[in-house]
C-alpha cells in the first residue's frame, strides 16, 4: 500500500451564520466569523490517494488525471467564489473546515479513476485544518 | 440548517499551537557518563530550549447548527489553560510535575499533554502531535506514540 498526496491551493470567501438563530447568537457562537460582510482564507488542500503501484506504470494514480479532477471538482467550483452563495454543494451548511472538508470528499471520491481516495485535509489556515476519511480507514491506509 | 454528517465518513479537526520551553535530557536511573553518552548535548548540565508546536486532533459529529465538531473558542481556551500557560516559557524538568520524575523527551511531553487533552469535554481527542524542531516531531494516539525521530534530541 502506497499513499500518493497531491496539493492545491485555492481562495475563497466565506461566512458563518445560522439563520435559524438570532444575530446575538450567531455572534456569540461564530464571534468574528459572523462579521455580515464575510471574510476569506487561503486554502490548502491535500489529497491522500491509497493503492498499489501499477506493475506497468509504476503509479498509484496517474497525476494528471487527478490534476484534471481537482482541477474541475475544486477549483472551478471553489477558487475566487464565495463559499456561501457560489458552491450549491455546500448550500444550508455552514462553510466550516469540517464541512467544505466533506463535500470536496464527496465531490472527489467518485471521480478517483484508480486507488481509493484516502484522505481528504483540507487547511484553512497553517494552524487549522479538517481531515476526512472513511470510517474504519487507518492513517497509515491500513484497515483499523 | 441541514443535518451535515458524513454517514460512514469520519471528520477530524487539528489545530496547531506553540509554546518555548527548556529542558535537559537527563535520567536518574543512569550514571553521569552513561546520560551523557546517550542524550549527548541535550544532557548539557544548564539545559537548553526548543519553540515547539503542538497538533491537537479531535473527532465526531459535526453540529448541523454550527458545522462545527467543537467550537474553536472552547478548544483554544481549554489548550491555553491546560498546555500554553503551564508549559510557555519554562522549564519543563523544573515546572511541570511529571518531569520531576520522567525525563521531558518530546514522546513524554507528547504522551503528557495528550493526558491533558483526554479531559476536554466536548471532542474525541484522536491524537497529539509534537514538534520538537522543524526536523523532529513525534505523534501520539490511542494506540502509543505511532512516529518519532530516532535523530540527537
Amino acid at each position: 500500500m502506497v499513499l500518493l498526496t497531491r496539493k492545491i491551493e485555492f481562495s475563497a470567501s466565506h461566512r458563518y451564520n445560522n439563520p435559524a438563530l438570532s444575530a446575538e447568537e450567531n455572534q456569540r457562537i461564530f464571534g468574528k466569523c459572523n462579521n455580515p460582510h464575510g471574510h476569506g482564507h487561503n486554502y490548502t488542500l491535500e489529497v491522500t490517494v491509497a493503492g498499489e503501484p501499477d506493475p506497468v506504470t509504476g503509479m498509484v494514480v496517474d497525476l494528471a488525471d487527478l490534476k484534471k479532477i481537482l482541477e474541475q471538482e475544486v477549483m472551478r467550483r471553489m477558487d475566487h467564489r464565495h463559499l456561501n452563495f457560489e458552491v450549491p454543494e455546500l448550500a444550508g451548511q455552514i462553510p466550516t473546515c469540517e464541512n467544505v472538508a466533506r463535500v470536496i470528499w464527496n465531490l472527489l471520491e467518485p471521480k478517483i479513476p484508480q486507488g481509493r481516495l484516502h484522505r481528504v485535509r483540507l487547511y484553512e489556515s497553517p494552524d487549522l485544518f479538517a481531515d476526512c476519511y472513511r470510517n474504519g480507514a487507518g492513517r497509515n491506509g491500513s484497515a483499523s | 440548517m441541514t443535518a451535515a454528517q458524513g454517514g460512514d465518513l469520519k471528520i477530524e479537526l487539528g489545530r496547531r499551537y506553540r509554546f518555548a520551553a527548556s529542558h535537559r535530557l537527563h535520567s536518574a536511573q543512569m550514571s553521569d557518563a552513561e546520560n551523557a553518552r546517550i542524550y549527548g548535548k541535550c544532557n548539557n548540565a544548564c539545559g537548553h530550549g526548543h519553540n515547539y508546536t503542538v497538533e491537537i486532533g479531535i473527532s465526531g459529529d459535526v453540529d448541523p447548527a454550527t458545522g462545527m465538531i467543537a467550537n474553536l473558542v472552547d478548544l483554544d481556551s481549554f489548550v491555553q489553560r491546560e498546555v500554553i500557560e503551564p508549559f510557555d516559557h519554562r522549564s519543563l524538568n523544573d515546572e511541570v510535575e511529571v518531569f520531576r520524575a520522567e525525563v521531558p523527551t518530546t514522546e513524554n511531553l507528547c504522551i503528557e499533554i495528550y493526558r491533558r487533552m483526554q479531559a476536554f469535554p466536548h471532542a474525541k481527542l484522536e491524537r497529539v502531535r509534537v514538534e520538537e524542531t522543524s526536523n523532529n516531531s513525534f505523534e501520539y494516539a490511542e494506540e502509543g506514540v505511532v512516529s518519532g525521530s530516532d535523530g540527537a534530541l
